[in-house]
């Protein structure tokens, strides 16, 4: 009895709720106007002088994905060694769980920190835009680096490699494996990956150049990113094409699962295989001579390249705007792209000379 | 009611209580003090706004706990909530018309708890445990692994507004507070919640309808994961299955360190809401301080099972210190 007394306002609300929507309201439509109608172009406020100094004792903050992993690690320890270059603070910090709304209380506690820059990999590329639009309003520059929030939310992104030159480079490695000669085939994750079908697209279109002549692509195989999937594909391609002269798996589940199954089987060292890794994964097929060369980009290059980007912008070198350059330490002078992108360069190759420099 | 009204209780303050307070205050005063950056109204506003979504779920999961009851599938009722607010809105639905829907369908979801809890007559702790699957499961079943981000500012911006450093929502969850506080402690609906964790037999012969009222609770455990899913939508200006994941524990935590027995029966709204305060103070002046992550969660667990040890180490203190009665049941 007297829990119904407190469940009928509750329904009366609801019913209210309800009765007034239907009067109208704001739909997906309503809002994409309204954001079309104010849609300006994005004011680069002060003008840069590409001749300022970096100033000294920079506070630059590195917020990963998560604290603790590896991969991250490297990337903002490559950070915080270029922020010691130049003189300035680096530090990581950041959630031990890398869901979409943790980073956000670390953005508000880097603004009352007074950092002068963050350097973010966005777990979700919209979350952390209110919060990072009030760091940007408080003076903070902020670089995004490894996965992009959406464009209003940052100054600059430093992305790890084009989807061009991860196509072109994996058949240009493995034509070198190969002698350009012979059937090839691809391993890549979900048929409607969108990152994987890009980069297949730049490989095909690779492949049309006279140098390829004498290679075709016989079959792209879908092992779905899964260990198990990829490793039957893997067994069935050999089965269909027993003559295969590489292989080429742009995703690191793919290439693991790929190089478990040659390493075990009669085509070791025949069969080429090369593709997306990470050395920590790959660096016992490599010993065993499963596989030459696979690449990704130096995560440690991508920290120390966001972190001079960040010191650039704090010290107002630059401004944030395409065409601006600026000097990135050892790596050199880079050229800031269309849509405040920076490409960190082509993906570094890991073989078995240099797989032991790198621990991630 | 259980024989020694005095202790478990319908009161609002207790020692436990009160030494929350203490905390509160000794933590506050420190971070103020001693921490760069906490003590100007810009945290303060952020640090509230960061404990809206636990402070409301905390609201209702008291009652469910305090009636000897747990609704873990709180966090993943949120997220189902989140999943079909998003898909409603790419559908083109108006947003006024999704966020009656939202509530409804985390009532809904209550519901199903309660109905299992209280119909088939299934523990609780295993009930939420598998609905904490199930709705997290179905929010990726409807929404994917898409984001919706397109949501109106309007509403956004209201999530994040403030009055002065006070944030908006936190007057929501004031105003909800205040009521939840009136039923818990001075209604015959809050007595008869506290009387039936503490001995649901006792509860059920003096004529409190034990199943209708759990039943409830969990339908309005539900519907505020629900409400507290819009205000985290709008707050991030992101729908996504996966928003909220592990806040129930959060949540949880904060309800324990509040004073509420884990065993149903006694606890107190204005302990609990000190506890979210606690929780949320420790964490932002630990991160402004640049301590690690895994010291902060070491913090927080260290507080936890301080929450749990310290009220029975009395009880135990209490049976050395007095013979034990003959016939009485261990509550």
């Amino acid at each position: 009895m007297t829990t119904r007394t407190v469940w009928r306002p509750m329904a009366l609300v609801a019913g209210l709720a309800l009765l007034a929507t239907a009067c109208g309201g704001t739909t997906r439509e309503d809002v994409a106007q309204q954001a079309s109608a104010s849609a300006a172009a994005p004011a680069s406020s002060a003008a840069a002088d590409p001749n300022a100094p970096i100033k000294p004792g920079l506070k630059i903050a590195f917020l990963p994905k998560q604290v603790n992993n590896p991969y991250f690690t490297i990337a903002n320890g490559g950070g915080i060694d270029a922020a010691k270059e130049f003189g300035g603070e680096g530090k990581e910090v950041g959630p031990s769980e890398a869901s979409a709304s943790s980073q956000v209380s670390y953005i508000n506690t880097l603004i009352q920190q007074k950092q002068d820059a963050i350097v973010i990999s966005a777990n979700d590329p919209n979350a952390v835009v209110p919060a990072l639009k009030q760091a940007r309003d408080a003076g903070i520059k902020v670089v995004s680096y490894d996965s992009d929030t959406a464009p209003e939310g940052r100054d600059l992104f430093v992305n790890q490699a084009s989807a061009e030159d991860l196509g072109r480079t994996e058949v240009q490695l493995l034509a070198e494996q190969i002698g350009h000669k012979g059937k090839i085939a691809i391993l890549s994750a979900t048929p409607n990956a969108t990152n994987q079908n890009t980069w297949i697209e730049f490989m095909k279109d690779e492949l049309t150049k006279p140098e390829y002549k004498d290679m075709e692509l016989v079959k792209v195989a879908y092992g779905n990113d899964e260990d198990q999937k990829s490793f039957t594909e893997t067994q069935g391609l050999l089965r269909a094409y027993p003559d295969l002269a590489g292989i080429i798996s742009p995703t690191t589940v793919g290439i693991a699962a790929a190089a478990r199954y040659l390493s075990d089987s009669k085509y070791r060292g025949k069969v080429k295989l090369t593709g997306l890794g990470t050395p920590n994964q790959l660096r016992k097929f490599v010993k065993d001579g499963t596989i030459d060369g696979f690449e990704l980009w130096s995560p440690g290059d991508l920290g120390y390249l966001a972190s001079y980007a960040a010191a650039a912008l704090a010290s107002g070198q630059i401004s944030g705007a395409e065409g601006e350059k600026f000097k990135a330490g050892k790596l050199g002078e880079y050229t800031i792209g269309a849509g405040g992108e920076i490409l960190l360069g082509k993906p570094t190759v890991f073989t078995k000379d240099n797989i032991d420099d790198f621990d991630f | 009611m259980p024989a020694d009204a005095s202790r478990p209780g319908t009161g609002l303050f207790h020692r436990w209580e009160g030494l929350i307070l203490i905390l509160l205050v000794a933590v506050t005063t420190w971070a103020s003090l001693g921490v760069d950056g906490f003590a100007n109204s810009s945290n303060v506003s952020f640090l509230l706004l960061d404990v809206t979504e636990i402070a409301l779920m905390a609201l209702t999961m008291t009652l469910v706990i305090v009636a000897a009851e747990i609704d873990l599938s709180v966090a993943s009722t949120l997220g189902l909530s989140c999943a079909v607010l998003g898909w409603l809105w790419n559908a083109g639905l108006p947003i006024e018309a999704i966020m009656p829907i939202c509530l409804v369908a985390g009532a809904l979801c209550g519901a199903l708890n309660g109905y299992l809890v209280t119909r088939l007559g299934l523990p609780s702790l295993a009930v939420t445990i598998g609905t904490f699957a199930l709705y997290r499961g179905l929010a990726y079943v409807i929404l994917g692994d898409q984001a919706v981000a397109d949501l109106p500012p309007a509403y956004t911006g209201l999530a994040s507004a403030t009055l002065g450093p006070i944030p908006v929502m936190t007057l929501l969850v004031a105003l909800l507070a205040a009521g939840f506080t009136a039923i818990l402690h001075f209604t015959s609906l809050g007595r008869a919640i506290v009387a039936l964790g503490s001995n649901e037999e006792a509860a059920f012969f003096s004529g409190i309808r034990v199943k209708r009222i759990r039943f409830w609770l969990f339908v309005a455990s539900g519907a505020m994961a629900a409400l507290a899913s819009l205000i985290f939508t709008f707050r991030y200006a992101s729908a996504r299955a996966d928003n909220g994941s592990g806040l129930e524990l959060a949540v949880i935590a904060a309800v324990l360190l509040g004073g509420v027995s884990i065993f149903g029966g006694r606890g107190t709204l204005p302990g609990v809401l000190m506890a979210v305060l606690l929780l949320g103070v420790v964490r932002n002046a630990l991160i402004l301080a640049d301590v690690a992550n895994e010291v902060l969660n070491f913090v927080t667990g260290l507080l936890l099972v301080a929450s749990v040890l310290a009220p029975n180490l009395g009880a135990v203190w209490r049976r050395r210190s007095s013979p034990p009665l003959e016939g009485k049941s261990a509550s």
